[in-house]
């Protein structure tokens, strides 16, 4: 099994602004791996470094065994990115939006045809082959790049932010072509839905501010937040005396208690014998990656 | 493929592309009562194949902007040479039908040796080449669309409307003729009309024209291959 390797990558950019600094984690290159990170937390920026469309300022990184600087023409070969703010062709159909990436990528025409057709087919676009991607609704463009990119033999891709932008139907969908895509090569994504991460990846990195601050499972995760549940009671329910946790309430007075497991159950047995409804969870990734990023207002 | 794509697509791009070429043509044609005909179609040539290779500023940097294309190819096998081949080649695609109508008219009305079209062939390639080069730097260091249609109707302009390249330089005032030189084109007219007898320069200034063209060439193809921002940093 191959792994992905980043170790100590760094970028300053020319206007000496930092945009990672010592990143460093390793994962094994299948399944998915969601990295999620506020706007301007650094994201792109790693993976166009992984992608090898940019060079670090320090560190280095390798996606199975091939070196991303100076391997970048062999490790070319067996990647493909979805860049973020990407979109179709608007002059080619769907089928000539595939087949044309192919061509760049060396296939022989009839071979990019053939391929453009299969991939198109499996991510459920038959009808839209020969329509022109102009004419696409948002969901389908990006389904027309991802049917693009898989299309080809890359074992690793990269997709930055690949549902911004569309509506929660159409994420769903493409969270659930991903889920597929999973199974058969890596998926490197970013994203800022917090749900998504936590819906796809199978590991998660957090970046804040161009450092890694948080890295595996979700339960992994989880252990590194300092509460481990989460409780949310309706609007005008008295919260008793915590021995350790947080309050917060949000505008539409809904209370959540974050709080360890001992004082969670706890709190639950009370809420129950007084007949108050409430739901108890462990905390989600939203949790913890406001805990982490120091976001406390997530419901402003 | 890109450009037959379009232009199946959009057939109304195959229209566009003659038009510009064309107009300039007829206006000279007529304007001098049909004796520039024939630098009128070689001036045709140098300006489709400059508008051309010019024309990859512009559309590699739509691409590379709004459709982010350029981050896609460079994070697969084609190097930067190929993609700008193969876009090259696009453009080419696009000049075609210009292309092969001025091709026509040479043929039917100047009915050149094979020695003029060798000359023609080599003049015109040359200038294309510089054209290329540049135009695929500068799509490497555009980061705003607009700016670059603009800009490259500005050069396409600059180099192949302005210049005395329909017509011979003696119809410039001789004042004037110090800045057509400051355009590669000009090298190039001068070239073809000696070639085909529409102008008549010495060996030496003949020579000066051919050193002049391929040392821009060179100078042109250098910069564009150490400048060529293909990978960020």
């Amino acid at each position: 099994m191959g792994k992905l390797e980043c170790n100590g990558l760094t970028k300053v950019y020319e206007d000496q602004r930092k945009a990672l600094e010592n990143v460093t984690f390793t994962v094994d290159t299948n399944g998915i791996f969601g990295l999620i990170g506020r706007n301007g937390a650094g994201k792109t920026t790693l993976i166009r470094i992984l992608a090898t469309e940019l060079q670090p300022t320090a560190g280095s990184a390798s996606i199975n065994g091939l070196d991303v600087i100076t391997q970048d023409s062999k490790l070319r070969e067996k990647i493909a990115i979805v860049p973020q703010e990407a979109r179709t062709i608007r002059w080619m159909t769907s089928k000539q939006t595939v087949s044309s990436y192919l061509l760049w990528r060396g296939y022989r025409y009839n071979d990019a045809k053939r391929l453009a057709d299969e991939s198109l087919a499996k991510l459920g676009l038959e009808q839209y082959a020969n329509v022109l991607t102009s004419r696409l609704s948002g969901g389908t463009k990006r389904k027309v790049l991802l049917a693009t990119v898989t299309a080809s033999e890359a074992d690793v891709i990269f997709l930055d932010e690949p549902t911004t932008g569309l509506d929660p139907i159409s994420r769903r969908e493409l969270w659930e072509i991903l889920r597929a895509l999973g199974k058969e090569r890596f998926i490197f994504l970013t994203t800022h839905y917090l749900e998504e991460a936590e819906q796809l990846a199978d590991k998660i990195g957090i970046l804040k501010d161009g450092k890694l601050i948080s890295f595996g499972t979700l339960s992994e995760l989880r252990k590194t937040a300092r509460y481990q549940y989460s409780i949310k009671l309706p609007p005008k329910v008295q919260v008793p005396q915590l021995k350790d946790g947080e309050v917060t309430t949000d505008k539409s007075g809904v209370t959540q208690i974050m709080t360890n497991e001992d004082e969670a159950f706890s709190l639950a047995r009370a809420f129950a014998d007084q007949g108050v409804k409430f739901s108890i969870t462990p905390v989600s990734l939203d949790d913890i990656f406001f805990y982490l990023v120091g976001q406390k207002a997530r419901d402003e | 493929m890109n450009a037959v794509y379009e232009m199946i697509n959009y057939p109304i791009v195959l229209l566009s592309a003659v038009i510009a070429p064309f107009s300039i043509l007829i206006v000279i044609t007529f304007v001098s009562h049909g004796t520039l005909f024939g630098t009128a179609i070689e001036g045709g040539l140098i300006m489709t194949f400059f508008s051309s290779g010019i024309s990859l500023q512009s559309d590699l940097s739509h691409l590379k902007n709004d459709f982010k294309l350029q981050d896609m190819i460079v994070s697969s096998p084609t190097s930067a040479g190929l993609y700008m081949g193969g876009m090259t080649l696009a453009e080419i695609v696009y000049s075609i039908p210009s292309l092969a109508i001025l091709i026509a008219l040479a043929g039917i009305y100047l009915q050149h040796s094979l020695l003029q079209i060798a000359i023609l062939s080599i003049a015109l390639l040359l200038i294309f080449a510089i054209s290329v080069a540049l135009g695929f730097m500068l799509s490497t260091f555009s980061n705003d669309v607009v700016q670059s249609y603009a800009f490259s109707r500005l050069i396409s302009l600059l180099f192949t409307t302005l210049p005395p390249v329909y017509y011979p330089i003696t119809y410039v005032p001789a004042v004037y003729r110090y800045i057509a030189y400051l355009s590669p084109t000009t090298y190039v007219a001068e070239i073809m009309q000696s070639a085909t007898g529409y102008l008549k320069i010495s060996v030496s200034n003949l020579i000066f024209d051919w050193v002049i063209l391929s040392a821009v060439c060179a100078i042109v193809l250098f910069i564009a291959y150490k400048k060529t921002r293909w990978k960020d940093i």
